[in-house]
This record gives C-alpha cells, structure tokens and sequence, in this order.
C-alpha cells in the first residue's frame, strides 16, 4: 500500500428505490439525467482518488454537489452504492459495525455543516461526549474538553447550552468536540461559513497551526475560494457528482480540466494562487537586474518589488543558483490579462 | 357573483349546505319514530323487525332508510362478547401446574396467561402498598398462610407517615428545589391531618405500578416503530384509535378479561396511558435534525448508546410531554377504575358522589389533584436536572439529601414509637392518622352546599330551566331531526372539500359505522353534547387565550393554570358542578365546558406565540397598530396550530360527556356506564367506545386535513 490514509475507487452514491440495480446496468456509465428520470438523484458519481497522510484536500463545489454525501461516504454514514473505499488500508465497506465503531471512536472525527450539537447537552458536556462514549471516566472526560474549550475560545460559556450561544459558538463547539478524540482523519462539512470574517481568520490560522503541529489528513468542505487557497494542500472540484479536477490550487488555475472548472476559478486571483515557480522562463537570458526572488514566493508577495524593476529579475531555488527569469510584464499579463483568455 | 367567482370553495360549501338543509326538509320523520323507543332496546317488541347474522338475531325499528339505517351491524356487540368469552374460556385448554393444589390443571391459554399477569400486578401492588401501609400479602408470596400463623411477627410494618412525607419532601426538594419541596411537604401532612393517608397510599401505589410501567412500555413501543416501518404501520390505526376512545368504554372488556381489581385496573390503565406515550416518542424522534443521529454516530455511539444518550434526550421535550400524557392518564383512570374494584381515593370519591355528599368528594378529589400535580412537577425536574461537574463537594453536601433521609426515617420512627405511649387508648397519630379522624371539612362544605342553593336556588332553577328548555332541547331536537342521509352527505361533502377524495371515502366509513351500529340516535345526542360544549369551550378559550397573549406574564400565568388544571382526573371536575346545579344536564355541559376550555386557551396562547418574532417586528415597522397586527398577521398564521386546538377540545368534551353520564344523560355514555354492570357488556361497551372514538376521527381526520394543507398554504409546514 501506498501511505495514502483515504483511498476512494470509483465510488457511487445514489438515492432512490432501486439504485442498486440501476447502478449495475449503467455499466460505470453514470448519467444524471437518465437516473432523474428513473426517480434516483446522484449524489456522487465515479469519485476516486487518495489523501496522503498530513495533507489537506478541500473540496469544492456548488451547493448541491455532492461535497457532503462524499465525505459520509467516506465515514461511512452512509454506505456507498458502489465502489471501494479504505482507510488507512481498511476496506471501510468489509468492516462490521464493531469495527466501524471503533475506528469511529479512535481515528475519525467530523464537523457538520449545521453543527448537530446535542441540544440537550452544555458545551463542555457536548465536548465531552466522544470521550465518554469511549468509556472515559467523567473527570478525565472533563478536563479533555475544557482544555478543547480553551483551545476553540469558550472559556466561561462552558455551561452554556447550544441555544443559548450564536451560530459561530456553537461551530466552535462542534470543532472541539471533533478534536477531542484526537482522531487522524478529519472530516470538516464547511466548519467556518458560520463565522463572522474576524473569527473565521483567527480560526483559520489557527487551524494551520493545529495542522502544523498534528498533521492529520483532512477533508475540508467549503465554498470560499480564499480559504480554499489558504489551507488547501490539493483541491477537488465537483459538478453534480463528478470531481471534476483534483489538483493543487495553482495546476487547477493554470490548466482547468474542463470548461466547468475554467469558470469556477475566474475570479480567482491569480496572484494570490500562483508562484514565480509557475509562471517564469525556464532561459534566463543575459540581461538580468539585481533583484532575485524565490521561485516558492507567492505572486502577490513580490509583485510589487518585481514591478519596480525596469529589467527582467532573476529567479533563484533553494541554493540561490539562478534557475529562471521573470519579466514585469509577465507579472502584469498574469494578474490582469490571464482571466479572459484562461491562460 | 363576482365574489363567488374568486373563491369558488365557498360556492362549493354554499351548495352542500343547500343539499344537507334540502334533504333535511324533504325526508319527513316517520309517524312512528320516537327517539326512547330507539334501536335496539333489548326489548321484544311484535313491532320490531328481524335478522340473523352469523348466528346472532338481531332485532330493530325498522324506518325509512333515508331517515335511519337499519343496524346492520347489530351483530357486531354480541359477536366481539360471545369471542371474548369463548376465548377466554374455550380457547387452547392446556396443561398448567398449579401452585397451591400442587397438581397439573387444565386451563384455556388466555385464562391462564391472564391470571398469570394479574397476579404479577397485584404482587407489585400489594409490595408497595405495604411498604407504605403495612401488611401480609407480600411475605405471604413468598411464603404461605401457615408461615404467618406460625409466625406472628411476619407482617410488613408499613411506614409512619412522617417518613414518607419526609421522604417526599427530600426527593422534591433534590429535584427541583425549595418551592417544590414545601409544597410536598404541605400536601403531605395536609392529607395526612385531613385523614385521607390510607387511601392516598393505595392510590399512589396504584400509580406508582400504572405510571413506570406505561412509560417503559410506551417508550419500548415508540422506540420499535421509530426503527421499523411495519411495526408503526400496524400500530398506527390503533393508537389513533385508542386516542378517541373513552376511557369508561375500555373498562367493560377488562372486566371480562382481568376480573376485578387493582391488578385490573393498573392493565386497563396501562392500555390507555401507552397510547399517547407511543405517539409521542414517535413525534420527537422524528423531529430529530438527520445531523444530530450522524454527530452521535461520529462520536463513536454503538446502537444502545445512541438511543438513549442521543436520540431519547434529543427528543426529550415530546419525551416530557408524553410522560406528563402518562401521568394525567393515570390519575384520571385511578378515579375511574374505581368501577372496576379499584381500591383509593378514586373508589372514595365515587362513593361520595354517588350519596351526593358533595363535601367528602370535594376532599378526595383535592388530595388526588394535589398528589397528582405533586407527581407531574416531580417527573419534570427529574427530566430537567443538570449535574454540576465543577462544584467541589464535600462528603456531607454529595450525600446530604441521603443523610437527611436517613435522619428522618430513625426521627420517625422514634416518633411512631413514642406515639405508641402518647396514644395509648386512641390510635397512634404518628403512625397513621385514620381515615375518620382526621379533621374533616365535609360538613362545612356540604353546608356550604346547602347555603348556596337555599340561598341561590331561584337564580340557579331559572338559569337552569332557561339553559335546558331554550337552548338546549331545541339543539338536541335538531340533530334528532336530521335524517341519517343527510347527515352523511354533509360529513362526506365536507370530507371531500377539505381533502379531496380520500378523506371522504375515510370520514364515510367512519360515520357509516356508527350509522349501521344500533346506536345512532344516541351518537346524535353525544354529539350535540359535545357541540355545544366546543363552541362555547372555544369562544372561552379563544378571548381568554387572546386577551392573556397580550402580556408575557399573563401568557405564562396563563398556561401554568392550564397545567395545573390539566393535571385533575377528569371526575373531579363533575363535583364543583353537582354543588351548583345537582343532577342535571347542565352539570354535564358545564364541566365539559371548564374541562375543554383548557386546550382551546392553551392552544390559542401556544399558537399565537409561535408566530415568529420577525414577522411581528416587520409587522410592527411598517407601522399597523396593535390590533391589526393581530387581525392580519398573528390570527392567519396561528390559526392552524389554534385548529389543532380545536382538535382537542373535541376529544376532551367527548370524554367529558361520556363521563357526564355518570349524572345521567342520555347518550352513549349512559349505555357504557350501563354495559359496567351487565354480565354480557364487554361487546356492547367496546363498541360503543369505537363509536365515540369515530365520532371524534371524523373531527380529528378533518381538521388535521385541513390544518395541513393550510400549512403548506402558509409556508410554515
Ligand atoms: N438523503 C438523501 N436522499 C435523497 N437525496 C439526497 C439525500 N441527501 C442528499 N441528496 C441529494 O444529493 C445531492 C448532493 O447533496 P449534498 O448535501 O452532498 O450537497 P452539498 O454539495 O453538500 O451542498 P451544500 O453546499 O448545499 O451543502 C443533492 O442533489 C441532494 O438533493
Ligand atoms: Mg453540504
């Protein structure tokens, strides 16, 4: 095996009476339309790839996509309609329910779209709740969530109960609870929409910071392409069902697969997604200036030292060898002209 | 016309109107039609026609059938009496061995499974009776006669009542706090002082086996349909069912299935109390958010784990609800299997209506309304209680409650002993004040009876005799004059303008059930009955509700009475009116009327409260004053859920009105109450019963109907 954590071959997800059957006469060819008219709706259609361990995927997609329905697939809230899923090797679909329970208590975690606190429970008790599901006892239990209150922000609202906090507390405690099994894979249904712009960043560095230190792989949902950007080790795009390009951010920028995903990623700056790397001449001619940048560094970061030059600026790696060149109008086509013509 | 045009529904209902008014007038009533005379009296009459079903002749007045059917299904009573025995008697005789003459015996299955259960319940019965009073039954199970002789000193001691009040108010006071315990406290040594204890003891016994096992079962129930699909399927029709059947109907057959008793009792309670239990378990694990079920899935829950740390608590408003249904429930059956043996406050407060000593009911029904609105506030915080998880307790404050009981209980016990020397000649008041010397108000009541009808008596007869002779005998002569035709293209008309097709085909059978029973001029008078009492229950209701929604505090005042009366057995409220206007029917519809006003107010204050906050800012922001703010925006959207409102007050009159006939009225009630004491009853109650359970679906199938489309209509489905 590879050390992908999450590996999907062709999964299916199909609602209705007789998806099943369907599903086998389709032949691997799935279409929407004809499903629709046979009264099933596809939830995912033919989704494969891998998640390597410690990294971040984040999937992306109009509302109705299917983000959702892929990752309980993947955690098996609901079970697949076809194809194969492992975790960490596991088949996840051959385990009994004891299995899955415990791979539930021990190695996965979820944050759901509408939090799904339990309403009878305060914050702390709700964060403590995988724990003592677990069989921990009530102190230890305890103590584990009010270090995770501490951690999402909620000291001194940890007797609150969920009605009594707004839309953002109340994600923060569906964070912690997730966390506080300290689970190795980490399902995220769009964690941070809820928030106010302030919080999400607060919470969004602060998640990298988690991530830096836990490393755990994740599957991140969320419809902001900033954030997206920001977090995102690979992006998977998804059109009713198909993941239309799985890739990193600047390859999906730079060659989008299909027309669908062109049009997703328009207006995406540019800038902010690329690195020199991407766009500079592979020749570095002779006539280059003083200034050398990274080919690592992120457009937007050296834009305006590289425009201020009137010579091409030269592009070094790691070892400072000069490996490429980049030309101000270069910078300038990348930021205002690449759009219309899609690169 | 115009207006005609725009709302074709009303053309519509303008036209059956015509039709029902139309046939009423064209279908003379028989020259020999009476309504005492009506079918089926049971008597042999050369005038009467005949037919044989199934074996069973059944005998009627025969009419026109546009005027009455003919009681097609006269032999349906007969038929379910004559299976009910034979199952009982007949069914599957097997070999069972027996305890006492130590030999196998031959016994049909459900005679055998029926003793069976019945004397689980009176062992159960009888261990908590006796703890709380004392006696021998207890060890005698678990030894024999001989034992207690040989051994005198065998025998339960009982507890003195100052450690069961103690014992009250401790278990109040750790639930929910101060109020509540002084308030069991208080009612405690009230009932105590006021010499009621042994009968209060019998019945909490009685409810304390009823309740826990109603609410096990009920949410056991619930819990299966919620996971399975089928099981709901064939419980639903049932559970609607048995939601509209009145409870004196269900005593008739227990009588002949459990005989007669507490242990009877506490079953029949239990098929009624489950019930609302299933239903409402149902409704709030339906009402779950899919996420929620996920979340604890997620968190690793297996199923066992799920269902009670997630799902129950999640749903456990409706839980409450339904505990409270259970409760209530409860309470109301301890009075009324009292006609079926049972032994407490319900066979005394019986007693004394029946001897129209007005002033022991009203005692007895005080202590069964205190003990059951003591029992319902305890469940509650029971359900509400939070653990502090941060308090750093010592020993003795973990463990007070504990402590103080265990104080009590060797302080009451000193107590009683020190009674023994204190009473020496009278009884020990500390152990147990008896029922006739505690200190009664009976006298003063009934004087105050007394007073008030000397004193009011010509006001009380003329309000009494206007009610009767100007309201109600010409409504009840109207709904005799209906010619069963009419009656059924009105309700099927209805049906079919409400919900289309389908509700009409249900409302017609409904209502052609009760019109092949032998009963349907009775179903007229229940009907009226009941009538009468919603309409004036609702407008109650409805301007109480109104007026109390306009303060916050009123609204909570408000529901908190509605509660409270809520609570009382459905008897109790027959004393208040057999004070004021003794055995009439006016009694009758006054208690039905206090009895159903209280859903018609609650949900009309629940109603226009759940009308959304934002709508009643926007509302306000666009400048309408207070009462067309209520007129156009908070009347529209509350009413749906008033309507169900409306659903309710139907079935609480209905049940009012059948009790009522223990006053005596003419309905089906009467013919229930009549079926109790009649050997071959059990068939004939039943079926009256499904005949008041279908005169309340016809209400219930149509305003839900309707309440659901008009949701939708509305948005907030
Ligand atoms: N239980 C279900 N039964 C039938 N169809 C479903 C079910 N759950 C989801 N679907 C359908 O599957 C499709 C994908 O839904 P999904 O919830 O995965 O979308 P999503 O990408 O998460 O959207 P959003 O961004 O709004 O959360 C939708 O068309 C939805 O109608
Ligand atoms: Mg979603």
């Amino acid at each position: 095996m590879s050390d992908a954590v999450i590996k999907c071959e062709s999964v299916y997800k199909i609602f209705g009476e007789n998806a099943e059957k369907m599903l086998q006469e389709a032949n691997g060819n799935v279409d929407a339309k004809t499903f629709q008219e046979n009264g099933c709706i596809v939830g995912v259609n033919n989704a494969s790839f891998e998640v390597a361990k410690g990294e971040m995927l984040v999937v992306m997609g109009l509302s109705g996509s299917g983000k959702s329905t892929l990752l309980r697939c993947i955690s098996r809230l609901t079970d697949a309609t076809g194809g194969k899923i492992f975790i960490e090797g596991q088949d996840l679909l051959q385990l009994n329910n004891k299995e899955l329970i415990d791979l539930r208590r021990n190695k996965m975690g979820m944050v759901f779209q509408s939090f799904a606190l339990l309403p009878h429970k305060t914050v702390v008790e709700n964060i403590a709740f995988p724990l003592q599901i677990k069989g921990i006892d009530t102190d230890d239990s305890i103590s584990k969530a009010m270090d995770m209150v501490k951690l999402v922000g909620l000291d001194g609202r940890e007797n609150y109960f969920p009605r009594e906090l707004s839309g953002g507390q109340q994600q923060r405690v569906g964070i912690a609870r997730s966390l506080a099994v300290e689970p190795d894979v980490w399902f995220l249904d769009e964690p941070f929409s809820a928030l106010d712009p302030l919080i999400r960043k607060e919470m969004q560095d602060e998640f990298l910071r988690l991530q830096d230190k836990l490393q755990k792989t994740i599957m991140f949902i969320t419809h902001d392409f900033d954030e997206a950007l920001k977090l995102a080790d690979r992006i998977a795009i998804m059109k009713d069902g198909i993941i239309e390009q799985l890739d990193t951010p600047a390859k999906i920028v730079l060659n989008p697969a299909t027309e669908y995903v062109r049009k997703f990623t328009e207006e995406v700056p540019r800038e902010k997604v690329l690195l020199i790397e991407d766009v500079m001449e592979q020749s570095t001619g002779d006539n280059l200036g003083d200034l050398r940048v990274s080919k690592h560094e992120i457009i937007e970061n050296v834009a305006e030292k590289i425009l201020t030059q009137d010579k091409t600026v030269g592009v070094i790696d790691k070892n400072n060898k000069v490996i490429g060149s980049i030309n101000p109008t270069k910078i300038i086509n990348t930021v205002f002209g690449g759009r219309k013509n899609g690169n | 016309m115009e207006f005609l045009k725009k709302n074709p529904k009303i053309f519509q209902w303008l036209f059956l109107l015509i039709v029902f008014f139309a046939l009423c007038f064209a279908i003379e009533v028989p020259e020999t039609y009476k309504f005492i005379r009506g079918q089926a009296e049971f008597i042999k009459d050369p005038n009467q026609s005949t037919f044989v079903f199934a074996g069973k002749e059944v005998r009627y007045y025969a009419f026109d059938v546009f005027w009455r059917l003919p009681p097609l299904l006269g032999w349906l009573p007969i038929w379910i009496n004559d299976s009910l025995f034979f199952l009982m008697n007949d069914w599957m005789p097997m070999e069972f061995w027996n305890e006492d003459t130590q030999e196998f015996k031959t016994r049909p299955l459900l005679l055998q499974i029926s003793r069976n259960l019945t004397g689980f319940m009176t062992f159960i019965i009888e261990l908590i009776r006796e703890i709380l009073l004392g006696g021998l039954e207890t060890i005698v199970a678990f030894t024999s006669w001989d034992f207690i002789d040989a051994n005198p000193w065998a025998e339960l001691p009982g507890l003195p009542w100052t450690i069961v009040a103690a014992g009250a108010t401790i278990l109040s006071y750790k639930l929910s706090g101060k109020s509540l315990a002084i308030f069991a406290g208080l009612t405690m040594v009230y009932i105590s002082i006021f010499g009621q204890w042994k009968p209060s003891m019998q019945t909490l016994s009685f409810i304390l086996v009823a309740a826990p096992l109603s609410f096990i079962f009920g949410l056991g129930l619930g819990i299966s349909a919620f996971k399975s699909k089928r099981v709901e399927k064939a419980l639903y029709p049932i559970l609607l069912v048995m939601q509209t059947m009145p409870q004196y109907a269900v005593l008739v057959p227990a009588l002949v299935l459990f005989g007669v008793g507490d242990h009877a009792a506490v079953i029949i309670t239990m098929i009624v109390a489950i019930p609302p239990m299933i239903l409402l378990t149902l409704l709030g694990l339906r009402a779950i958010p899919p996420e929620v079920i996920e979340a604890g899935k997620m968190s690793g829950c297996n199923n066992w784990q799920l269902m009670f740390k997630v799902l129950i608590p999640t749903a456990r408003r409706d839980i409450l609800i339904g505990v409270n249904q259970v409760i209530m429930v409860c309470f109301s059956m301890a009075v009324i299997s009292a006609f079926i043996g049972a032994k407490g406050l319900g066979f005394n407060l019986l007693l004394a209506l029946n001897q129209l000593n007005i002033g022991l009911a009203l005692e007895a029904g005080l202590c069964i309304s205190l003990i059951a609105i003591l029992l319902d506030k305890m469940s509650l915080a029971w359900a509400n209680k939070q653990t502090d998880y941060f308090g750093n307790l010592s020993f003795f404050e973990r463990n007070k409650n504990t402590i103080f009981f265990i104080g009590a209980f060797i302080i009451g016990i000193v107590l009683a002993y020190i009674g023994t020397f204190l009473f020496k000649d009278t009884f020990n008041y500390l152990f147990e004040i008896p029922h006739n010397k505690g200190i009664s108000t009976a006298d003063f009541w009934n004087k105050g009876v007394d007073w008030i009808f000397d004193t009011f008596f010509v006001y009380i007869k003329a309000f009494n005799t206007w009610l009767i002779q100007d309201v109600l005998q010409p409504m009840r002569a109207l709904y005799l004059r209906m010619p069963v035709i009419a009656t059924i293209v009105l309700v099927v008309g209805a049906g079919y303008l409400i919900g289309g097709i389908r509700s009409a085909l249900v409302v017609c059978g409904l209502t052609l059930f009760i019109a092949l029973s032998p009963w349907w001029d009775r179903a007229l008078v229940t009907t009226y009955m009941a009538t009468f009492g919603v309409i004036v229950s609702c407008l109650i209701g409805f301007t109480v509700g109104t007026l109390c929604f306009q303060s916050k505090s009123a609204a909570k005042f408000m529901l908190g009475v509605c509660d409270i009366f809520q609570t009382f057995p459905s008897f109790v409220y027959l004393i208040p009116v057999m004070m004021l206007f003794g055995i009439t029917d006016t009694s009758v519809l006054i208690a039905v009327i206090v009895y159903a006003t209280i859903p018609a107010t609650r949900y009309t204050i629940e109603g226009l409260r759940s009308v959304p906050v934002g709508l009643h800012d926007a509302a306000t922001m666009s400048g309408v004053n207070k009462f067309q703010r209520l007129t156009k925006i908070e009347f529209p959207l509350a009413f749906p859920h008033m309507m169900l409102g409306l659903n309710q007050t139907i079935v609480f009159a209905l049940f009012m009105v059948i009790i009522g006939a223990f006053i005596g009225t003419e309905d089906l009630g009467q013919y229930i109450l009549k079926a109790l004491s009649d050997k071959n009853g059990a068939g004939i109650g039943l079926t009256l019963g499904i005949c008041v359970a279908f005169i309340g679906l016809i209400f219930d199938n149509l305003i839900r109907t309707w309440v659901d489309k008009r949701k939708k209509h509305l948005g907030i489905a």
